[in-house]
């Protein structure tokens, strides 16, 4: 059985959507644009498109991943440009591979993530990052499935950038304050999210941004150890060049 | 009158509408304001629109806007093939353009009045009150709180007779406004049966009326919808009462108003292959699946059943239709299953080859096919078999609603034991393990036998399956909930059993069918308590005096009442006994009292075609043992509803057959 691996973006209003929400529009647009999706066998066969690493919902992402099994040879570019007519827009198809070797899910390693805060004071953020960035350990609560839970939101966190969202160019007025964050996240169990490193912040710093925050994921992948950054997850796939 | 805190004052109701554009200033989105409201509730994804096969036009281009409404939560209200439907004819018009809105839960309601967002369309996030027409389709009267909560945040006064040109024209349909006495206060019109042809209609004369630079205002435009016959504008009509609180006479109140109205039929249902582009939500609703239509009407006589009174006459779709509106279905959606709709699917002429015809084009695609009403006399294990072939044997449904032989004779179900019992028995045999039986409690003449009688059924039923397949596992599901009695039906005249009676019967059954320890734990049981039933019973046969209930259970908080988590029959009770004080009528009034044949009842002008005599004699038969046929297939009995409303029966069979898809 060919697997396809696709890199979707999940973009403006449509972050709204849950992992549920995305898997349902996903199986129908395969439908409509007429996918030969694979089937599990059984009492109830399933199309197998399995998600691998989801950004929670309400938040935006440009490196979501899925793989999906097909009956029958498939292009990949042909796919692409296929699913992502059928998609709703909002979800659009970025990029897709053939499978090779090795699981997906596996080098799916880290996260870079962008928090837009508006409202908030660029200085206070970047003192903030900073005493968050010193500390060993910042324990943060959330509410889970399981109830609540206590865990380290600091080791998880390779960077964090701060840069002032508001600057303009020449000519341009000034809106109102806005700070950027752009942190590099490691995939660990319990997942640190976006927003557990924001309630660090306030633990550690007293930082609280006056509106909720715009997250948005810019890149998934195994963690290069040179530039600390998420490289692209489809490179092992593509190396071989035409199987 | 109290105002409950969380409801915005009225004077900031005013001063936000100062602020709010109207129809002819530009109309700008509110998402931009709704969107840092939605990270804070809950499922934020029903408010955001987009949804695959969703339209919008330029706000600009068009002359006639309508919002239309679903007064319950958005997983419900999509799926509404009414709205559906509607939304896409008014689309394809020229000039005319139609967007969505929903009920918003408590959660957003709340947010929305502190940061004053006005209720808004899914579509496009414009502001309601500045469409033309804010159409709401009642599938049941328990959306009539959540009816108050859109008027009231989209700006637009509660009472139709305090709106000005800046308010849209609020005008309801669906099966609840063949009587909507209860709202009328609240509705500028109503229209009664079938919506494609009667929305067209309304458009164009608004249309007329707007590009003549809206002469007379709204009250002209109002009676030239009212002088068709096809509209009704309640505050054209006087009611009259005795001094024993019931009514004298209902009469219109200005010259060129029609003394009744009629309903609206379409005939031809193959002219109007509609939903052809089905909305595909993001969000998880009710229904996910592809529905098209079979047939409309049913005459089986049923006389609980308001639905199969109202949408006389029976008019089906051909087989060639719905093999092209599922094809074209499947394809624009990507939906995985096909439910065909319908009061009684298997009645349709052709069904088994609607059904083989469907499962040969779809063998091997993980395509369903539901049938979702299916009566047991009309259920063959052939159909059964086309309808699971592609798919799962998880259950099948049937509603004999009335627990013994005799009851089913007053309602006129026309289902015997032996034909139950040789139905589960045959579907037990080809493997259905789970058999689903449906029932009502509290009908006309009903006795405590009767309702246990349903737990003697169920347990034959478990008997005759384990017989059948030599197992224990086989099970089945006892629903039952309360009956309701409702406008123009033969049971309009009936009294409600009272909740005390209808709970008493249902833990009497529990009881029976849990203490039996040979099938006991084969036998599922859900049921509904009756205190629901009597505010719904209230809210059906209710006249324009219960419309200040409605507005005081909805002051005191009262909304989502077709949800139990959110329903509270204490503020109701407590809303009528407030809003009803100084006037001869309270809530048993209106729902335990028998009603007399001359009485006026407060729906008698609005017209269903059907023949008030043939109701009162039918009414007189059910307790009478006397049976009716159906008049498809059997001479016509004269229920009045043809010869009225110049309609007639348009059944198959074609002979035509479905052929093999061609793969392109």
């Amino acid at each position: 059985m060919q697997r396809l691996r696709v890199r979707y973006a999940k973009r403006g209003r449509l972050r709204f959507t849950s992992h549920r929400d995305i898997s349902r529009a996903v199986e129908r647009a395969v439908r409509r644009a007429d996918i030969p999706v694979a089937f599990s066998a059984g009492f109830s066969p399933h199309p197998k498109i399995s998600y691998a690493g989801a950004a929670p919902t309400g938040v935006a992402s440009e490196a979501e991943y899925l793989e999906i099994g097909v009956s029958r040879h498939c292009d990949p570019q042909r796919l692409r440009a296929d699913l992502d007519a059928s998609l709703p827009p909002g979800l659009d198809v970025l990029d897709v591979v053939e499978a090779r070797a090795g699981s997906l899910a596996d080098r799916l390693e880290g996260s870079t993530w962008e928090l837009r805060l508006p409202g908030a004071d660029p200085e206070e953020a970047a003192g903030a990052v900073e005493k968050f960035l010193a500390a060993g350990h910042v324990e943060v609560e959330r509410l889970t499935k399981k109830g609540m839970r206590r865990f380290d939101a600091r080791q998880a966190v390779r960077s964090v950038a701060v840069t002032d969202g508001n600057e303009r160019t020449a000519g341009q007025e000034p809106g109102p304050p806005c700070v950027i964050l752009r942190m590099v996240v490691r995939h660990e169990t319990p997942a640190v999210r976006p927003d557990d490193v924001l309630m660090g912040l306030r633990l550690v710093a007293g930082f609280a941004p006056p509106s909720p925050p715009e997250v948005t994921r810019l890149a998934q992948g195994p963690l290069d150890a040179t530039t600390g950054e998420p490289a692209d997850p489809f490179e092992l796939d593509r190396a071989g060049g035409d199987l | 009158m109290s105002v409950s805190r969380n409801l915005m004052p009225t004077s900031e109701i005013a001063a936000s509408r100062n602020l709010m554009p109207t129809s002819e200033i530009a109309v700008e989105s509110l998402f931009p304001r709704l969107e840092p409201l939605l990270p804070k509730v809950q499922k934020p994804i029903q408010y955001v629109g987009g949804e695959l096969n969703s339209t919008i036009k330029d706000w600009d281009e068009a002359t006639v806007r309508w919002a239309l409404m679903y007064p319950d939560a958005y997983e419900v209200g999509l799926p509404n093939q009414g709205v559906q439907i509607l939304y896409e004819i008014l689309n394809e018009l020229p000039e005319t353009l139609a967007e969505r809105t929903y009920a918003v839960w408590p959660d957003l309601e709340a947010l929305m009045r502190s940061e004053g967002v006005p209720q808004f369309t899914v579509d496009a996030h414009r502001p309601v009150r500045a469409f033309d027409v804010l159409g709401v389709s009642f599938s049941t009267e328990l959306g009539y709180t959540n009816l108050l909560t859109a008027l009231d945040l989209a700006g637009i006064p509660l009472d139709a007779v305090e709106r000005t040109g800046e308010d849209p024209i609020v005008l309801a349909g669906g099966h609840a406004a063949f009587n909507p006495e209860p709202i009328a206060d609240f509705l500028d019109a109503a229209v009664l049966g079938d919506g494609e042809q009667i929305a067209i209609a309304i458009s164009e004369v608004v249309r007329e009326w707007k590009g003549e630079g809206r002469p007379g205002g709204r009250d002209e435009l109002l009676m030239r919808l009212a002088s068709t016959g096809g509209v009704y504008v309640p505050k054209f009509y006087d009611v009259e009462y005795h001094p024993d609180g019931r009514i004298k006479r209902v009469v219109p109140n200005r010259p060129g108003v029609p003394s009744r109205v009629f309903k609206h039929t379409v005939m031809d249902l193959d002219e109007w292959p509609y939903p052809k582009k089905p909305l595909v939500p993001l969000a998880e609703t009710v229904h996910e699946r592809f529905s098209v239509e079979i047939f409309r009407g049913c005459t089986r006589g049923c006389r609980f059943c308001q639905a199969g009174m109202i949408t006389r006459p029976v008019r089906e779709r051909s087989i060639t239709t719905i093999g092209d509106m599922v094809e074209v279905g499947l394809k624009e959606s990507g939906f995985s299953e096909v439910g065909l709709l319908s009061l009684s699917s298997a009645d349709h002429s052709e069904i088994a080859e609607v059904a083989k015809g469907l499962a040969d084009r779809y063998e091997g695609t993980q395509t369903g096919l539901s049938l979702p009403s299916t009566r047991v006399d009309a259920f063959n294990i052939d159909l059964a078999n086309e309808f699971s072939r592609n798919g799962r044997r998880s259950g099948l449904t049937f509603a004999p609603e009335g627990g013994s032989e005799r009851m089913r004779k007053v309602i006129n179900k026309m289902v015997t034991e032996e034909d139950l019992i040789r139905t589960v028995t045959t579907a037990y045999s080809q493997g259905w393990r789970q058999v689903k039986l449906y029932f009502m409690c509290g009908l006309p003449t009903e006795e405590d036998v009767d309702v246990l009688g349903i737990a003697d059924l169920a347990k034959k039923v478990i008997k005759a399956g384990r017989e059948a397949t030599g197992s224990r596992d086989v099970r089945c599901t006892v629903s039952i909930g309360g009956f309701v009695p409702k406008p123009h039906t033969p049971f309009q005249w009936a009294a409600q059993c009272d909740h005390e009676t209808v709970d008493r019967r249902l833990r009497e059954l529990r009881d029976a069918l849990r203490g039996d320890k040979e099938y006991g734990r084969a036998i599922g049981y859900r049921y509904h308590d009756g205190k629901p039933s009597i505010v719904e019973g209230l809210l059906s046969r209710g006249d324009r005096r219960v419309g200040r209930v409605i507005r005081a259970v909805w002051e005191d908080g009262g909304r989502f009442d077709g949800w139990s988590e959110h329903f509270s029959y204490d503020r109701w009770m407590a809303a009528a006994e407030r809003a009803l004080s100084g006037e001869p009528v309270d809530v048993d009034w209106y729902t335990t009292r028998e009603r007399e044949e001359h009485e006026v009842l407060p729906w008698d002008h609005l017209d269903a075609g059907l023949d008030r005599e043939w109701l009162w004699q039918d009414w007189q038969d059910a307790t009478g043992d006397v049976e009716v046929e159906d008049c498809r297939w059997t001479p016509c009995y004269d229920c009045g509803v043809c010869p009225t409303m110049g309609t007639e029966i348009q059944i198959g069979p074609t002979g035509k057959k479905l052929l093999p898809l061609t793969v392109v």
